[in-house]
């Protein structure tokens, strides 16, 4: 066992990040005064959903990003720049694709100056540690998903860091290999042989969380807050079958699928024509309302059940689930989706029939739908640029949020023939090609 | 497969020229202006002379391509030094970006031989009497030639270093060396490579173009092949003329077999992808050092040393605190202010210098002349183009489309593009004068004969591309004649089309200064156009005429590239492009 010295090893003191649109009028905020302090010996784990600034959250932790308000610091001393004792494994991996596996391993500890027959003896033995024997000269490109992410951990641990940072390791694996990454590194971590203090993690993996971390951080979307901070005492290893390991996953769900604060009229953020849609396709959608109607859930579903079951991440899941409150078909309550009589009637038409409740769903709960249809409506030429609605989506949202809300909202009206739309002239129009 | 793009400035910019570009053009003629201004007050070096003792004996030959390769190289080296410098401060400071990319699109649009008598009397200048001056001037006019592409791809590459590297390099402390060996320079290596290649190619045009030159009343000429080309059809020796062809060949298949290859292979590792390529880049060389232990001992010590610089930390002392401290954002602004003042005061001078000289010496007609002029040439290489495109993109899709064929077909392809055309012009001017055809026509055809193969490889490159399942659901719904070529096959090949066209295009533009004017013996051959009223005017040594011509023309193919290639580009890219 390592030595790991008391008290906190890093602390944010009410830290928030703006991020400056390109007309720089107006600020989007992505983390608004979030506290953190992380203690030597636990695994710490960032929960939220996309949007919520965890990424940015552990690049400002990482030093890659210093935050527009508020304080970091490590062992005492403010952070201005990369913090040394600090590494980091990606989600992509971000293997040098031109190094072998030890060169890769090695690289750290190379451009610190470190003496080439000390690098090598310390690479090795990281390679050892970290179950990679056998590899050293391979190149990333010849290695599966999960041989990357090992090499991922071995290039953090060698340069043996106060902190390991994760950003979401394991999401870009299959769910065997991400199983074994998780179980193969808990038990290094069990067994003190990590030669680190402390792990900080991001996941938008509830069960992921429960199953490694000692404290979970769970933070709300848009902008970035932290909505609940709690332990988790299950001793190691822990079993995903255990009735109070399912009982705090339930109530993290629950948590997380809270109904949206009053002053809000849809679930997504931002009001009225401002609000800013997900970019869903009609299938996932129409799928997801046939599948809660189908037994066995037959109209309702609990959440953790219906994404074990789709083998759907809650990135995945929840703004499906969403989308159909927003346009009326289910409810999202308490960790649980209910069909309404809407979404039962859907899942039993025929295409048409579909369309139509569809589009009616679509003009009656989608402020921006209603206003471009009506904007063609009222046209002579029935026809109106992109630009148009872009620059209006603009003045409430971000650039690309915008234009990943028009995409939204062109597949959602195409589908229900509410509206045609040209890519290569960015135009809406009521045009049916080859109809009526 | 490498992609197969060279790298374009017009492209990656807006369609419509602003005001960088604007200032970029400025600042460029009033360079040409300086040289040109100062080569006018120096007289007494330009008697000098610097002419060797040429012959044209065959057993010269191998001694006179050794020259011209290691010119070559010179330049090559050259253009390797300017593209790390020149491109990385471009990719690393605002402030500069604005200015050298404009810039850099202006020079890779400015016909290079055009000012090859103003570069020529700048480096006489400044050796004067010595064939010191003129080496580097032949090595300045290849360097001309190469550079700019090579640096705008790595530019290109240097903006698009994937996040999550850029993460590593600093969480794990690289230094801004250490990151510039170890993840930068890896990561542009393939297209650099790439864009070296064509560089290569395309040098070859210049150098034969180069090495025997007159200003005025001095000529030039050192020892090497295109020297002893010019000496040939002084001579009118048709012999020594197909003798210096054969050279040629034989020293482009050398370099392609000893350099590129080679470093191909060895590039193929730093190629960013999921998953190990399908093909797999072979050369003999390499193996030979990778196999021998004697050669490969050669290699070690000096890669050893290399990985030792690369890793070097070389820290800049209290950049980070500096930066900080510096950062605010009304310094910025204040900065900036600066900045814009220093580059329009600039300009301001430029554009003085340059109304100036050429008000001095020319006047609104010679304006309305070359503009004509410019007019002709760029009609001739739009129509050579489209010539060319009728008769090559059927047959590179044939060809393309029979991958046996197509693997034997694309290295020709590729040959004939590297292959300096203008050695055969002569052989227009015999058959031009010979059947006293109209030069204005006849003459026309040189100016793609060089270029047309990158149509050529190209398109088959973009039919050997086309995915066998879009060829299979045509097949199987029966579509053929007319509507497999509109519908299919000319879509699917048109973004590489577009890529070897606009390369295609620029090389032409280039050639029409050689094609447009052209010698043997005594018989001369003139068409009407801008190519022909440069080299002319730069036989006369006639510097304001000059200026006139090569800006004229500069402005033209700007502007060709951005209102014509440039939409093209983008149409492709964005709608045609398969993945």
């Amino acid at each position: 066992m390592l030595d790991r010295p008391e008290g906190a090893l890093l602390e944010l003191i009410n830290v928030s990040q703006t991020y400056t649109k390109g007309s720089g009028e107006r600020d989007s905020l992505v983390l608004d005064n979030v506290s953190l302090t992380l203690k030597s010996g636990e695994i710490v784990g960032l929960l939220g959903r996309s949007g919520c600034g965890k990424s940015t959250l552990l690049r400002i932790v990482a030093g890659l990003v210093t935050p527009s308000k508020g304080e970091v610091s490590y062992l005492g001393a403010r952070v201005r720049g990369p913090v040394q004792g600090v590494a980091m494994v990606f989600q992509s991996f971000a293997l040098f694709p031109w190094l072998s596996v030890l060169d890769n391993v090695e690289i750290g500890l190379r451009t610190k100056g470190v003496p080439a027959e000390e690098a090598r003896r310390r690479a090795l033995a990281a390679i050892d540690t970290i179950g990679l024997d056998g590899f050293e000269s391979a190149f990333p490109k010849e290695l599966s998903g999960g041989m990357r992410q090992r090499v991922g951990f071995a290039r953090g641990l060698v340069v043996e860091p106060n902190i390991l940072l994760m950003d979401e390791p394991f999401s870009a694996l299959d769910v065997l290999t991400a199983e074994t990454l998780r179980t193969d590194l808990l038990d290094l971590w069990v067994e003190g042989r990590m030669p680190t203090n402390s792990i900080l993690m991001v996941t938008h993996n509830i069960e992921e969380a429960v199953l490694m971390c000692d404290r979970i951080v769970v933070l709300s979307s848009n902008p970035g807050r932290i909505a609940a901070e709690m332990k988790v005492d299950l001793p190691h290893p822990r079993n995903r079958l255990d009735p109070e390991f399912r009982q705090l996953v339930d109530k993290i769900y629950a948590l997380m699928t809270k109904r949206p604060a009053p002053e809000r009229d849809g679930v997504f953020p931002g009001l009225g024509l401002g609000m800013a849609l997900p970019h869903i396709s009609t299938n996932t959608l129409a799928g997801m309302i046939e599948e809660v109607a189908a037994p066995p859930y037959n109209g309702k579903a609990d959440l953790p059940a219906l994404a074990d079951s789709l083998n759907m991440e809650i990135d995945d899941l929840f703004p499906v689930a969403e989308t159909l409150q927003l346009l009326r078909f289910a409810e999202v309550m308490e960790g649980d989706i209910k069909l309404t009589p809407a979404g039962l009637k859907f899942s039993d038409a025929d295409i048409d029939a579909r369309k139509k409740t569809f589009a009616d769903h679509l003009l009656a709960y989608v402020p921006l739908a209603a206003r471009i249809r009506r904007v063609l409506d009222e046209r002579p030429s029935h026809r109106a640029p992109a630009t148009r609605f872009q620059s209006e989506l603009e003045d409430y949202m971000s650039e690309d949020r915008a234009e990943d809300t028009l995409k939204g909202v062109i597949t959602w009206g195409r589908y229900g023939e509410l509206f045609a739309f040209d890519e290569g002239s960015q135009t809406f129009s009521l045009e049916n090609p080859g109809g009526e | 497969m490498t992609s197969r793009f060279v790298a374009f400035t017009s492209l990656g910019r807006r369609a419509l020229p602003n005001q960088w570009d604007f200032i970029a053009l400025a600042v460029v003629v009033a360079a040409f202006v300086a040289v040109a201004k100062g080569s006018v007050g120096m007289t007494a070096p330009l008697t000098a002379p610097v002419t060797a003792d040429l012959s044209l004996d065959y057993a010269n030959l191998p001694y006179y391509a050794l020259r011209t390769t290691l010119r070559m190289f010179a330049a090559l080296s050259a253009s390797l030094v300017f593209t790390f410098t020149y491109a990385t401060l471009a990719a690393k400071s605002r402030r500069a970006e604005m200015v050298l990319i404009p810039l850099l699109d202006v020079l890779q649009s400015v016909p290079v031989l055009g000012f090859l008598s103003f570069t020529v009397t700048f480096f006489l200048g400044l050796f004067p009497g010595s064939t010191m001056g003129a080496e580097l001037a032949a090595i300045f006019a290849i360097f001309t030639s190469q550079a700019w592409n090579m640096a705008f791809s790595f530019y290109q590459s240097l903006r698009t270093v994937p996040r999550d590297l850029e993460e590593v390099a600093e969480g794990y402390h690289f230094s801004p060396w250490q990151k510039f060996w170890q993840l930068e320079a890896p990561f542009a290596m393939p297209s650099l490579i790439w864009n070296m290649m064509m560089s290569m190619s395309g040098g070859w045009f210049f150098v034969v173009a180069s090495e025997a030159i007159s200003v005025g009343d001095t000529t030039i000429k050192l020892p090497g092949i295109g020297s002893y080309l010019a000496l040939a059809i002084d001579a009118k020796r048709i012999d020594a003329v197909l003798a210096a062809v054969g050279v040629v060949v034989l020293v482009i298949l050398a370099y392609d077999q000893f350099l590129f290859r080679p470093i191909v292979a060895f590039a193929a590792k730093f190629r960013v992808e999921l998953s190990a390529g399908q093909t797999q880049e072979e050369s003999w060389v390499r193996q030979l050092f990778l196999r021998t232990r004697f050669l490969r001992a050669l290699v070690t010590t000096p890669a050893r040393i290399l990985d030792r610089i690369a890793l070097l930390r070389l820290d800049m002392p209290h950049s980070e605190g500096l930066r900080l401290r510096w950062s605010g954002q009304a310094v910025t602004r204040i900065q900036d202010a600066i900045w814009f003042i220093a580059i329009a005061a600039m300009v301001g001078y430029s554009l003085y210098q340059v109304f100036e000289f050429v008000s001095e010496k020319l006047s609104l007609g010679d304006l309305r002349e070359t503009v004509i002029l410019t007019t002709y040439t760029m009609i001739r290489v739009f129509v050579l183009i489209v010539f060319a495109s009728l008769f090559w993109v059927p047959i590179s899709i044939f060809i393309g489309l029979r991958p046996r064929l197509a693997e034997k077909v694309q290295p020709m392809a590729q040959f004939l593009a590297a292959f300096p055309a203008n050695v055969l012009f002569p052989i227009a001017v015999v058959l031009v004068v010979k059947f006293s055809l109209n030069p204005d026509i006849w003459l026309s055809g040189l100016i793609v004969f060089g270029t047309q193969w990158y149509i050529v490889f190209n398109v088959i490159g973009g039919a050997m591309a086309f995915p066998n399942d879009l060829r299979e659901a045509s097949v199987n719904y029966g579509i053929k004649g007319k509507y497999w070529w509109k519908d299919v096959i000319l879509p699917a090949v048109f973004p590489y089309y577009v890529t070897g066209a606009l390369t295609a295009s620029g090389g032409s533009w280039n050639a029409a200064i050689v094609a447009e004017y052209v010698k043997w013996g005594d018989d001369k051959v003139a068409a009407h156009g801008i190519g022909a009223y440069i080299a002319q005017a730069t036989e006369a040594g006639d510097y304001p005429k000059i200026v006139l011509g090569v800006a004229v023309m500069s402005i033209f193919v700007i502007l060709f590239n951005r209102l014509l290639w440039r939409p093209l580009f983008a149409l492709g890219e964005r709608r045609l492009r398969i993945n």
